[in-house]
């Protein structure tokens, strides 16, 4: 029937001529709603920038004084006395000896945590068969969804007494270097034990940093050390482990930054004292983030302040830790 | 006619059974080529029995131990023995990233182990409809219960996901949809943020809401302080799932004279719903467990607390902090408990957010 098109001008039907509308004018300006729409977008889109603006700037106004009266010595002085008339103390607040605890368990808990979650990672990318994979990436998230008061009473409970037979083994055979070595017999809360239970906590995040950037090796690449005759080991060596390794260097970045921002699983396991001990086995530590919780309770209001200046640096310490480690990651992401 | 039919095929062209060849697989290594490694296997279990017997490596973590050097120190002669040095270290490599990933396993398997067995005694319908208002922290787990805690866990975290479902998604529609000049800034500084210590998020809110503002401790403090943590695993994750949304659709709507506005809220946003919904889900399931924000802002209560907006709370991290803290033995069981409700309630989330975000479409 309608073999031709009909015009509607000419249409037969409808012989009253209709008014051809004018066209309308384009126009590449968006319309009322979409500048609405993109204002508000963008407005929830800085949020977050505003918010981490806001966290340093707080913590920053609230720890101004402690900074201006402490002066560098907030970094490197040992001490931390609160100010008591009682006693007649004067107030001098100092972090050098949480700072330098927290690396120490940060480093500890990289030193076990990173070849783990690096073998697991290549496990699960070039090894694992086909049905093990997906049990093994959901005990993996599993891993990660866990709270941290339950890694930190895990580690109380089931892991101190195991890791302090392990460390009395260690101390035994090698407690000729000074690091292994232990004045006395007290090997409980110790910052090997919290490196231990950080070194748990963090192998979730370098596995799946590790996995997502073994992903994107390129598969010709590996084809053609397999196709040369290399072995599996060959063609990790030669190929993924070259392409992946700032990737990998970044996601065991973010690891170290989530061992040191950890407060409740370390704080649980480790005993904090402000001194700076060699021996990793004694039950001596620090950490700043337990620091905080640890004298958050009881503390005076300038002792609060210096808290805030404490979690001051502990912020812009995580902050840099993150920036440059997401650097390397996104850097290792692009490259052909 | 008749040639016809002679020239015929006796059987039809298409046969009614389809006889699938069965897959070969040529490169599988035969029971022949397989008797090393067994026999490798079984000889490095019985030396190291031997070993563990005859030597000062005593126990489970002896054993393991020298099983892992003599089963790699084995695997990398077998190989080295039948083949060239490239294949020992091959060997050796494989046997160490086993042992490696299998290690990874052993913590989460414990955890779990040891959650069960300790905190399933303490639980009881008894812990679910009463608080610790009148229970003494000392009196035997039948009485008292953890009613106010998840009570209190409820409310901070609707009142955190409530704050930063908005701020998420619209930080990922900017990303994804706007695409402003500074999205790479933006991205970054989000990524940036999942890292904040969650003690710095609580010292934050602490700053601002009790020294600024001069407020007390409340659920509604303790919720900002998860919504910081929340945020950017909402916004990160919202980012991957519309980024997986077509191009196409975009450009369908765009095409058909929608604005972009009309484009995003009802072609994008309903494409991408139940990955958004997993987004979120997995961001509560990120907060549902936190400790350190609640110790400083909401205060602790051992009695039930209707109200969001005064007075102090509990929640379930902090119920377990608090009764570990006591160091008594019921205060161990008693976290213990309050360990397994929270891994429950958290495995819930994650089990939903898996669910969803498996699913098609």
């Amino acid at each position: 029937m309608h073999d031709q098109p009909v015009s509607i001008l000419e249409n037969p039907v409808n012989p009253v001529p209709t008014k051809v509308p004018e066209p309308r004018e384009i126009t590449t300006e968006p319309r009322l709603s979409d500048r609405v729409f993109r204002t508000v977008v963008s407005s929830g889109g800085f949020i977050s920038l505003v918010v981490l603006g806001l966290i340093s700037l707080f913590l920053l106004y609230e720890g101004l004084n402690i900074f201006r009266s402490e002066g560098l010595s907030f970094i490197t002085s040992f001490e931390w006395v609160a100010e008591s008339i009682e006693n007649g103390t004067e107030a001098s607040y100092g972090i050098g000896a949480m700072l330098y605890g927290t690396l120490v368990i940060g480093f500890i808990g990289l030193f076990f945590g990173f070849p783990l979650a690096l073998g697991a990672a290549l496990f699960l990318s070039y090894y694992a068969p086909e049905w093990l994979k997906k049990p093994m990436v959901l005990v993996i998230d599993i891993m990660a969804a866990i709270p941290s008061i339950v890694f930190g009473l895990w580690g109380y409970f089931v892991l101190m007494p195991q890791a302090e037979e392990w460390a009395r083994l260690i101390n035994k055979y090698l407690g000729f270097i000074p690091i292994f070595s232990m004045p006395g017999d007290f090997y409980t809360r110790s910052p090997f034990i919290a490196g231990l239970v950080l070194a748990v906590m963090i192998i979730p995040i370098i596995t799946s940093i590790s996995r997502e950037v073994f992903a994107q090796t390129p598969l010709d690449r590996i084809q053609a050390a397999y196709a040369l005759g290399a072995t599996r080991w060959s063609m990790i060596r030669a190929v993924v482990i070259p392409y992946g390794k700032g990737g990998v260097i970044g996601g065991a970045m973010l690891g170290l930054g989530r061992a040191i921002g950890e407060t409740v699983a370390v704080y649980t396991v480790l005993n904090l004292v402000y001194d700076i001990r060699p021996e990793i086995f004694l039950s001596a530590g620090g950490s700043v983030a337990s620091l905080i919780v640890n004298k958050f309770g009881e503390a005076t209001p300038p002792e609060l302040k210096a808290l805030m200046a404490a979690g001051f640096v502990l912020f812009i310490v995580t902050l840099a830790v993150n920036f440059l480690a997401n650097a390397i990651i996104n850097r290792t992401a692009r490259q052909g | 006619m008749s040639t016809l039919t002679d020239n015929m095929p006796k059987e039809p062209l298409v046969p009614n059974k389809l006889s699938t060849p069965k897959p070969i697989k040529p490169w599988k290594a035969t029971p022949k080529q397989l008797l090393p490694d067994f026999l490798g296997a079984i000889v490095a279990v019985v030396t190291s029995l031997v070993v563990v017997a005859f030597s000062p490596m005593a126990g489970i973590l002896g054993f393991i131990l020298t099983f892992i050097v003599i089963s790699i120190i084995t695997a990398a002669s077998i190989s080295g023995i039948r083949q060239d040095r490239k294949a020992a270290a091959n060997s050796v490599s494989t046997m160490v990233i086993y042992f490696l990933a299998a290690f990874v396993l052993l913590p989460v398997v414990s955890i779990i182990f040891e959650i069960i067995r300790k905190g399933a005694p303490g639980l009881s319908f008894g812990i679910f409809f009463d608080d610790m208002s009148v229970t003494a922290s000392d009196a035997p787990l039948s009485e008292g219960g953890l009613l106010h805690a998840l009570v209190g866990s409820l409310y901070v975290v609707v009142l955190a996901t409530i704050v930063s479902i908005p701020i998420g998604i619209l930080t990922a529609l900017y990303l994804t949809e706007v695409k402003g000049r500074a999205a790479g800034t933006v991205r970054f500084f989000v990524q940036a943020m999942s890292g904040v210590p969650s003690i710095v998020a609580g010292l934050f809110i602490y700053a601002v809401w009790m020294i600024s503002l001069g407020g007390t401790y409340t659920t509604a403090a303790g919720s900002l302080a998860l919504a910081i943590l929340m945020i950017p695993t909402v916004a990160r994750t919202a980012e991957e799932v519309l980024k997986l949304i077509p191009t196409d659709l975009r450009e369908a709507g765009l095409a058909l004279g929608a604005t972009q506005w009309k484009t995003v809220a009802l072609v994008v946003i309903p494409a991408a719903r139940s990955g958004l919904i997993t987004a979120v889900i997995l961001g509560t399931a990120r907060v549902a467990g936190e400790t350190a924000p609640l110790l400083l802002t909401i205060g602790g209560n051992d009695a039930m607390n209707w109200n969001p907006l005064s007075g102090n709370n509990s929640a379930l991290p902090f119920y377990v902090w608090k009764n570990f803290g006591l160091g008594t033995e019921t205060g161990a069981d008693r976290a213990w408990t309050g360990i397994f409700v929270l891994m429950v309630v958290v495995m819930i989330f994650f089990s939903i957010a898996r669910v969803l975000g498996n699913k098609k479409g």
